[in-house]
């Protein structure tokens, strides 16, 4: 047990927040209370060690995915690699591109093994694992800058269609974006394929050689970085009309291609306030962006 | 060394972070090779009481309750509000609100103070050891004791020379015990050569184990004046122990002017004035904070051509605390006989009139140069603006003594500021929340960085980690004119 871990009920008494390092989780579980303490009591055994065992395996972790390297042991490690694994033959990504997925997804697992709950979320740092039972439902709220959090539109998920993961990749966001795109919002099967898939499409949402755009060494910017030497979007400048359209139609074309491989079901690309989606009109996926416009801080 | 990236060590990631950078959690970043801490954002909020102080803590999510914070009724605290990199950058939060018509202006930093520590006022009688004698914390200095005040005894702790200048060891023991002390937990702190005190700002300080209860009433002299006419016809001689200045009623002005007769009485210690006596036994924890166990131990042999036989003798600390009443026999010696019930009452009224024990703590912090111009590119006009009273200076919400002379150097009650408003960067340093208010024209007129002023309701909606906290009730509102309560 380290004396690190914060864990602890949010003021409203339902939620769950656990951080530890870099790691920040919202927990919410829904059914019987007794199942819920059950499930926020797995969820705590779980994470008190997470980080450690993460860290135990880091290196690798940061080293590029490729289909014949060995595979890591701990249980979030290898949900990692499991998710950048599609990519590896053809891309560069490493198991980070979905650390934030795959940690919440295994607190699922725990909180799941250990209680029968109606329905559950583990959300870390935007990156969610979902749990859905019945006539549940879950109405997720897409945004395209953390920096101006407004809602630029919502997803419904079901118990029906399969998607139990979310994450959403962009430059702006925590993590470093090869591509340009504020916000790649998608939806999965799991948190943790969800996570590696917005990284990829986030990233080919781009135009390279673009003058307005400045990258940087992923090194210069944090010595330890997975990115190595690789540049990295730190701003964009003003871009034309149909420049937004090129970028976001070579992340579309990436988006649709991984959709049709079934590695995620629905996306959400958003970029200078334009937004494309994919997949949300089928089944019981449904999307709302309503007409918006921006508002002065 | 400042353009070197540095190791963060507050979890296994071990982030190497660069100067201006943060690290993966976004929780540290480097600011001139030194780790910093950011944390989520406390705002203050006016309200009657102080109460349940803290209302919903968002957190990362984003998730914002609906409602907008009112104009002139929140105040914006520096408690998490983190520090520029570099300090030539603009201070993170410039918020503008409404008050009274006047655009007020608040600049609100956290502060890495290095040349920071704590006063700490102890109630108490009881000798916790000489003066200049080091204090420690987990066996390292971080201190030492000062005067003693009425009833008090004054501990200054931290310090530059503490913080930077020995081991790394004291370093890090001293910025420990500060960062306790100001976010109002316990601490215990030893003192060389004297007493193991537990120190807990609000809290009544345990002494060697034992928890005072009482401040004194005043010294042995000055509890001989309140209370001779209390005493006449009911006791012959009363002695008040005192470590400082031991009250003797007969010899007292106060007696005198009752006309009380000479009792013979002999005091150890020297005689200052006319029943005023110091040094009457050693420093100690017992009565009236001397080494007296046995009061009588105080006193030589009563003069046989002044005293009398069945001569009536009170002796009493200073709190009330102790007390012993003795009759002279018929070789004049002191007899001590149950304390008759007259008297009783006028000992407990000397501990009635006894003031509950405590401690407090006051930060002490001096602004310094990077920390100004994080406020204005010309950072001396906001000690200047300071010096005028246009700007407003206050520590987490709460009021602030800002020292005459130069720099801002101020000290503020901890108890007054909302919990856990400090925080601490390893190298080591406290983080204290600082603001300064002023009117907008004002705040322009000293050139402030008047295009990052934002509206008060930026900080509502925006994603920010806020934490809203209730107005203490004592503190002046901090974007009042005046010194005018709520």
């Amino acid at each position: 047990m380290t004396g690190r871990a914060q864990m602890r009920m949010l003021p409203n008494g339902r939620r769950l927040h656990l951080q530890d390092g870099p790691i920040d989780l919202i927990v919410e579980a829904f059914g019987a209370t007794r199942e819920i303490d059950a499930a926020y009591r797995a969820a705590c055994t779980r994470f008190v060690c997470l980080l450690d065992e993460l860290c135990g395996e880091l290196s690798y972790l940061r080293q590029p995915c490729s289909p014949d390297a060995e595979w890591p042991r701990g249980p979030i490690a290898r949900r990692m690699t499991a998710a950048v694994m599609p990519y590896a033959s053809e891309f560069f990504i490493t198991p980070m591109a979905a650390v934030a997925g795959a940690v919440a997804e295994d607190i699922l697992t725990a909180m799941l093994g250990a209680a029968k709950l109606s329905r559950a979320y583990v959300n870390d740092g935007g990156d969610i694992a979902l749990h859905l039972t019945g006539v549940e439902k879950f109405v997720v709220g897409m945004v395209e800058r953390p920096d101006r959090p407004s809602l630029f539109g919502t997803f419904t998920i079901t118990s029906e269609n399969s998607v139990r993961g979310i994450a959403t990749s962009g430059w702006r966001g925590r993590s470093f974006s090869l591509g340009i795109a504020d916000a790649v919002t998608v939806l999965a099967d799991r948190a943790a394929a969800a996570d590696a898939a917005a990284t990829m499409i986030a990233n080919a949402v781009d135009l390279p050689g673009h003058l307005e755009i400045v990258r940087v060494p992923a090194c210069e910017l944090a010595p330890d970085s997975d990115l190595g030497s690789r540049f990295v979007t730190q701003a964009v400048g003003k871009l034309a009309a149909p420049e937004v359209d090129e970028a976001l139609a070579s992340g579309l074309r990436a988006a649709e291609r991984l959709r049709s491989l079934g590695l995620i079901r629905a996306a959400a690309l958003n970029l200078c306030g334009q937004t494309r989606l994919v997949g949300v009109s089928e089944g019981s996926l449904s999307a709302a962006v309503p007409e918006r416009s921006l508002m002065h801080a | 060394m400042a353009d070197e990236a540095i190791r963060c060590d507050a979890c296994p990631v071990l982030c190497y972070i660069k100067p201006g950078r943060t690290g993966s959690c976004d929780r540290y970043g480097n600011q001139n090779g030194k780790l910093v801490r950011l944390d989520p954002h406390v705002v203050l909020d006016r309200a009657v009481e102080r109460g349940e102080s803290v209302v919903p803590f968002l957190e990362r999510n984003g998730e914002w309750d609906g409602t907008l914070l009112s104009h002139g009724e929140t105040f914006v605290t520096a408690i998490g509000a983190g520090t520029t990199y570099p300090d030539y950058k603009p201070a993170p939060f410039i918020i503008s609100s409404q008050v009274e018509g006047v655009d007020m202006v608040t600049v609100v930093t956290e502060g890495i103070f290095s040349y920071c520590g704590v006063k700490v006022k102890i109630d108490t009688d009881r000798h916790l050891g000489t003066e200049c004698c080091t204090v420690r914390s987990q066996g390292e200095a971080v201190g030492h004791i000062t005067t003693s005040e009425y009833g008090s005894q004054m501990l200054s702790l931290g310090g530059v020379r503490h913080l930077t200048g020995g081991s790394r060891q004291e370093g890090t023991a001293t910025c420990d015990a500060l960062l306790n002390l100001c976010n109002g937990k316990a601490v215990e702190l030893a003192i060389d050569d004297g007493a193991t005190v537990v120190v807990e700002a609000g809290k009544p300080p345990i002494v060697d184990g034992q928890q005072e209860e009482r401040m004194r009433v005043g010294c042995g002299s000055a509890t001989i004046g309140m209370f001779a006419k209390q005493w006449l016809g009911k006791v012959d001689e009363v002695v008040v122990v005192d470590d400082h200045i031991t009250g003797v009623l007969s010899e007292h002005q106060a007696g005198k002017l009752l006309g009380l007769r000479e009792t013979g009485i002999k005091l150890n210690g020297r005689r200052s004035t006319p029943g005023r006596y110091f040094q009457v036994a050693e420093p100690g924890t017992s009565w009236g904070g001397t080494d007296v166990e046995d009061p009588l131990s105080i006193l030589g042999k009563f003069n046989a051509k002044r005293a009398w036989p069945g001569l009536r003798l009170l002796m009493v600390s200073t709190t009330g605390e102790h007390s012993a009443y003795f009759e002279l026999d018929e070789h004049l010696r002191p007899k001590e006989k149950d304390l008759p019930v007259t008297l009783r009452a006028s000992v407990a009224r000397i501990q009635e009139n006894c003031e509950p024990a405590l401690c407090t703590v006051l930060f002490m912090g001096g602004a310094g140069g990077s920390l100004r111009a994080g406020v204005t590119e010309n950072p001396v006009k906001l000690t200047h603006s300071v010096r005028d009273a246009l700007t407003r200076v206050t520590c987490g919400g709460a009021p602030v003594y800002v020292w005459p002379g130069g720099g801002i150097t101020f000290m503020a009650d901890v108890s007054r500021m909302p919990q856990n408003a400090f925080g601490y960067v390893p190298t080591p340093a406290l983080v204290a929340p600082i603001e300064f208010t002023l009117k907008l024209a004002d705040y322009a007129a000293l050139g402030g960085y008047v295009d990052q002023v934002r509206p008060l309701s930026s900080i509502s909606s925006s994603h920010e980690g806020k934490r809203r906290v209730t107005a203490h009730s004592d503190n002046p509102w901090p974007l009042e004119s005046g010194a005018k309560s709520k």
